[in-house]
C-alpha cells in the first residue's frame, strides 16, 4: 500500500529522492534544542484554539445590553466585542478552557522564542550561514508581539482599551506624520469611529498569522537546507550533523513533545486565570482602574515609558514628545535593529568569514556573552519598572523612590552586568575542568609520613557507553551478526 | 527540503538488527515499554474523561484536568518509545556545502547583468516607461489603501465640545451643581449632549468649602483667580503624557495621579507635573455657575489637551 502510494507520487512530484534524505535528516540530541520546538507547538495551539474563538467573537464596537449569563454585568451597556468575549467564556461549553489556553498559548509562544534567541546568540548558532534564518526569527518575534497586543486588546476591556489608548498616543508621538498616521489607524481622533476593534481583528487572525506561518515556513525549511547547528564533542566537526535520524526517533520524541506542551499549556488554561475580563468590565475613554500592567511581553515597554524622564521639547513651532517618542518608538527599533545586524557587526568586528556549524561555549565568547547579558538586563530592569506602582504598594515605599532608583538601575545594571559577566567567562576559561564531573581524589601517606594526592581511577559503572556515528542504514537485516558489542563502541565520561 | 544528501549511486548502509546503533536507549527495555504503554492507557483514559466531562457539563478545571491528563500521558509515552526504545545512533549525516561553484556564480552574475542589461540599453526608452507607470501606479494606490483610512486631523486635536456656557453634565447626563461635590470629592463631568466623548472628559474637584461669595480659591497659578467655584477646580481628565484618564486622587496631598505611568500633577499648583514623564500640566477648565445655580464652563480650554503631537505649537 505504502509502496504503491508513494510510487503514485514519485511519478509526479520524484519525492523519493529528496524524501529519503528528509526521513535520515539528524537532529543533534541536546535539550536546548527543544526550546523552538515550544515556541513551534504552542503556535499550533494558539491557531487551534484561535479558531475555535474566531467562531464565537464578534469584532464590533457597537453597543449592545449584556443579557448572558454573568449576573453582575447584566443590563449593562458594553460594545459586542466584550459581549461576545464574556460570551465565548461562559456560555459557550469548553469556551472559558479555549480562551485561557488561548492567552497562556501566546504568553509561552513568545517566552519560547525569548529563551529560544538567547540560546542562538548565546551559542552563536546566527553566524555564517544561518543569519537570514536569525533574521527570519527575529521578524517573528516582532510579529508575535505586534500580535500578542492585537489579541489582548480585542476583549475591548478596560485594561486592553487602555492599552490601545497607550498605543494611539505613541503613535500620535511620532514627529512630522503621528497625528496623522493616528487619525487613519484608529479612523479618527480616539477612540476613533469604531473601526478599531474590526481591524485589529482582521490583523490578529488573518493577516499577521498568515505573515508569521510563511517567516515559520521559511524558518523550517532554512533549517532542513543549512542543517542543525551542534555543539562540539567526540565525532563531531565542521562538516557533519550527529545525533538521532528524523524517521522514527525524532519523529516520535518531538510527537510526543508536541503533546506534553500543549497538555502544559491546556491545563495552565483550566487551572491557572488569565486575563478575566469580567472582573474588569468594559472600557470606557474615561475610566481606568489601578495597577494597569501589559501583557509580559510589552512590560519593558511600558517600563521604559515609565522610566523616561518628561523631556518633551517644544521648538521651532512644533511640539517634539520625546518622552514617549524615544522609549516607545526609538528605543524598540534600535534594540531590534541591534538584534538583526548583530551577526553582521561581529563578524566585521571578528573578520570572520567562515562558516560555523559548530556551537561556542557562551565562556569562550566573552565579549559576545557578556553584551547578551548586559541587553537582557537592560530588558529585564525595564520590565521590572514597568511594576513601579505595585512595588511601591506592596513594599510601602514611596513611588518616588521606587521610579528614581529604576532609572539609576536601568542604565547602572546593564553595565554592571557586561563586565561581571566578562569576568565571569574569562575566570571559566582558566578554571580547570568546570564543568566537568569530580572524580575522587586519593590521599595516600607514604611510610615516611609524608601525603600525595592522586586522581582515582574510572570506577566499573561510571560514564556510559557511546558509539561510533554511522549513517542512517538503509536496510535492517534482521539476522544476528553476533555483534554483542560491536566495533567503535567505547566508553566515555561525562 | 534538502535534495543534497545520498542520491542512490554510493553503497547504501545496511545494519543488523543486533547492530548497537539499533539497540533501544534504555537499559531495561521492556520496563520502559510497560511504563510507555501505562502511560498511553492513562492518556486514552483521559482523553475519554475529557469527553466525559464536555458531556456532562461544563467544568473548566475537570476539562482541563482530563484534557491535560490525556494528551501528558499520550505525549510522555510516545516521548518515551522515541527516547528509550528507538534506534539511537548516534548516527552522522554528511555536510555538503550550500554554496555553487565559481563557474556557477559568474553564470548567474552575467546573466542577469549582461543578459538583463542588454534589453534594457536596447530599449531604454521602454525601461524607463515601464519604472515610471510602476512609480506612478505606487504613488496613486497609496491613496486607497491608506488615504481612505481615516479623516486627516486638521484641527480636531486642538478643539473640545467644551465652549463657554456649556453646562457641566455626569456622563449619565445629570447637570452638576457645586453642592454635589464635598470637599476632596472628585467627578468626571463632560459637556452637555457629549457624554462619554474622550477628548472632552473633566475631572472635577473639590479642595475647599467656600460658599458663594465668601472669596475664591487661591490656586498658585497666575491669572486664573476666576477659573474655580467655591472652591471646585476642573482639569482636563486625559493626562498629558498618553492621554490615559488621570483618575487617581490623593485628597491628603491634592495630587491627582495617572495610573498607567505614575505621572503626578499637583493640583493647587495649576495641575502641574511634580513626577513621572508627563511634560506639560493638565489643561484647566475655566467653570462658573449660571442662574440656577449648576455649573457651567466659563470657557473652552485654552489649549490642545492630552499628549504632545507634531502640530502642537
Amino acid at each position: 500500500m505504502i509502496d504503491k502510494s508513494l510510487r503514485w507520487l514519485d511519478d509526479r512530484l520524484g519525492v523519493s529522492k529528496g524524501g529519503r534524505t528528509f526521513l535520515d535528516k539528524i537532529f543533534p540530541d541536546h535539550w536546548s534544542f527543544m526550546l523552538g520546538e515550544i515556541a513551534l507547538y504552542s503556535f499550533v495551539v494558539l491557531l487551534a484554539t484561535g479558531v475555535f474563538l474566531s467562531l464565537y467573537y464578534v469584532p464590533s464596537a457597537h453597543e449592545v445590553i449584556y443579557h448572558g449569563s454573568y449576573a453582575p454585568l447584566r443590563g449593562q451597556r458594553v460594545s459586542e466585542a466584550y459581549a461576545s468575549t464574556v460570551g465565548l467564556s461562559f456560555d459557550v461549553k469548553s469556551g472559558l478552557l479555549m480562551r485561557q489556553a488561548h492567552h497562556w498559548a501566546a504568553d509561552v509562544f513568545l517566552g519560547s522564542i525569548a529563551v529560544h534567541m538567547a540560546r542562538v546568540f548565546f551559542t552563536g548558532a546566527f553566524r555564517k550561514p544561518r543569519e537570514l534564518n536569525w533574521i527570519v526569527g527575529i521578524t517573528m518575534l516582532i510579529l508575535g508581539i505586534a500580535n500578542g497586543f492585537l489579541g489582548y486588546s480585542l476583549p475591548d476591556d478596560l485594561v486592553s482599551g487602555t492599552g490601545i489608548r497607550i498605543a494611539y498616543s505613541i503613535i500620535e508621538s511620532i514627529p512630522l506624520v503621528g497625528s496623522y498616521l493616528a487619525f487613519f489607524v484608529f479612523g479618527g481622533n480616539y477612540p476613533g469611529n469604531g473601526v478599531i476593534i474590526p481591524r485589529f481583528f482582521v490583523l490578529h487572525v488573518l493577516i499577521v498569522p498568515a505573515v508569521i506561518v510563511g517567516l515559520l515556513a521559511a524558518h523550517l525549511g532554512l533549517l532542513v537546507k543549512q542543517k542543525h547547528t551542534q555543539f562540539p564533542g567526540k565525532g563531531k566537526t565542521e562538516r557533519n550533523v550527529v545525533g538521532s535520524p528524523m524517521f522514527p526517533t525524532f519523529m516520535a520524541k518531538t510527537t510526543g513533545f508536541m503533546f506534553m506542551v500543549t497538555a502544559a499549556l491546556f491545563l495552565l488554561g483550566g487551572f491557572a486565570q488569565i486575563n478575566p475580563i469580567w472582573q474588569f468590565g468594559q472600557y470606557q475613554p474615561y475610566q481606568i482602574s489601578y495597577a494597569v500592567q501589559p501583557d509580559w511581553y510589552m512590560g519593558w515597554l511600558d517600563g521604559a515609558l515609565r522610566v523616561m524622564p518628561s523631556w518633551e521639547w517644544v521648538g521651532w513651532g512644533h511640539t517634539w514628545p520625546l518622552e514617549v517618542f524615544i522609549p516607545a518608538v526609538l528605543f524598540p527599533g534600535i534594540v531590534f535593529n541591534l538584534f538583526i545586524v548583530w551577526p553582521f557587526l561581529e563578524a566585521k568586528f571578528t573578520k570572520d568569514t567562515a562558516y560555523h556549524h559548530l556551537l561556542d561555549r557562551p565562556r569562550d565568547r566573552p565579549k559576545r556573552t557578556s553584551a547578551g547579558a548586559a541587553v537582557l538586563m537592560l530588558l529585564f530592569m525595564l520590565f521590572c519598572a514597568s511594576s513601579t506602582d505595585v512595588l511601591a504598594n506592596y513594599f510601602h515605599i514611596s513611588l518616588n523612590t521606587v521610579l528614581v532608583t529604576f532609572r539609576f538601575l536601568v542604565v547602572l545594571m546593564p553595565i554592571a552586568t557586561f563586565f561581571v559577566t566578562h569576568a565571569i567567562c574569562i575566570e571559566m576559561q582558566r578554571a580547570e575542568g568546570v564543568g566537568r564531573r569530580k572524580r575522587a581524589v586519593v590521599v595516600t601517606r607514604s611510610a615516611t609520613g609524608e601525603f600525595a594526592t592522586y586522581d582515582a581511577d574510572v570506577r566499573p559503572g561510571d560514564g556510559h557507553e557511546e558509539l561510533e556515528a554511522i549513517p542512517v542504514p538503509t536496510y535492517i537485516d534482521l539476522t544476528p551478526r553476533h555483534l554483542a558489542t560491536g566495533p567503535g563502541v567505547r566508553r566515555v565520561m561525562r | 527540503m534538502s535534495d543534497d544528501g545520498r542520491t542512490g549511486t554510493g553503497p547504501l548502509p545496511v545494519a543488523a538488527l543486533d547492530d548497537p546503533h539499533l539497540a533501544p536507549y534504555a537499559k531495561r527495555p521492556q520496563a520502559v515499554a510497560a511504563v510507555a504503554a501505562v502511560s498511553m492507557a492513562v492518556g486514552i483514559v483521559g482523553v475519554i474523561g475529557f469527553g466525559v466531562s464536555y458531556w456532562v457539563g461544563n467544568q473548566t478545571q475537570w476539562q482541563a484536568a482530563t484534557l491535560g491528563v490525556g494528551l501528558l500521558g499520550l505525549g510522555f509515552g510516545v516521548a518515551a518509545w522515541g527516547k528509550y526504545l528507538m534506534p539511537q545512533g548516534p548516527f552522522v549525516e554528511e555536510r555538503h556545502a550550500s554554496h555553487s561553484t565559481e563557474e556557477e556564480r559568474s553564470a548567474m552574475t552575467a546573466a542577469i547583468v549582461e543578459r538583463g542589461g542588454m534589453v534594457v540599453k536596447r530599449r531604454k526608452v521602454l525601461g524607463g516607461l515601464f519604472a515610471l507607470g510602476s512609480a506612478v501606479f505606487g504613488v496613486v494606490a497609496a491613496f486607497p489603501l491608506i488615504r481612505s483610512l481615516g479623516p486627516k486631523p486638521g484641527r480636531t486635536l486642538f478643539a473640545t465640545n467644551w465652549r463657554r456656557g456649556s453646562s457641566v453634565v455626569t456622563v449619565d447626563g445629570r447637570r452638576v451643581r457645586p453642592s454635589d461635590l464635598e470637599v476632596g470629592g472628585v467627578l468626571t463631568v463632560f459637556p452637555g449632549g457629549h457624554e462619554g466623548n474622550s477628548p472632552d472628559q473633566t475631572i472635577l474637584i473639590r479642595l475647599e468649602q467656600l460658599a458663594p461669595g465668601q472669596g475664591e480659591l487661591v490656586l498658585q497659578s497666575p491669572g486664573r483667580s476666576d477659573w474655580t467655584v467655591q472652591g471646585i477646580v476642573g482639569y482636563s481628565k486625559m493626562c498629558t503624557h498618553l492621554g490615559c484618564p488621570v483618575g487617581l486622587y490623593q485628597e491628603q496631598t491634592t495630587e491627582l495621579v495617572c495610573p498607567c505611568h505614575q505621572s503626578v500633577f499637583n493640583v493647587r499648583a495649576g495641575a502641574v507635573p511634580e513626577f513621572g514623564p508627563a511634560p506639560r500640566p493638565l489643561p484647566q477648565l475655566p467653570l462658573a455657575v449660571d442662574a440656577d445655580g449648576y455649573l457651567v464652563a466659563a470657557g473652552g480650554y485654552d489649549q490642545a489637551v492630552g499628549p504632545g503631537f507634531w502640530e502642537r505649537p
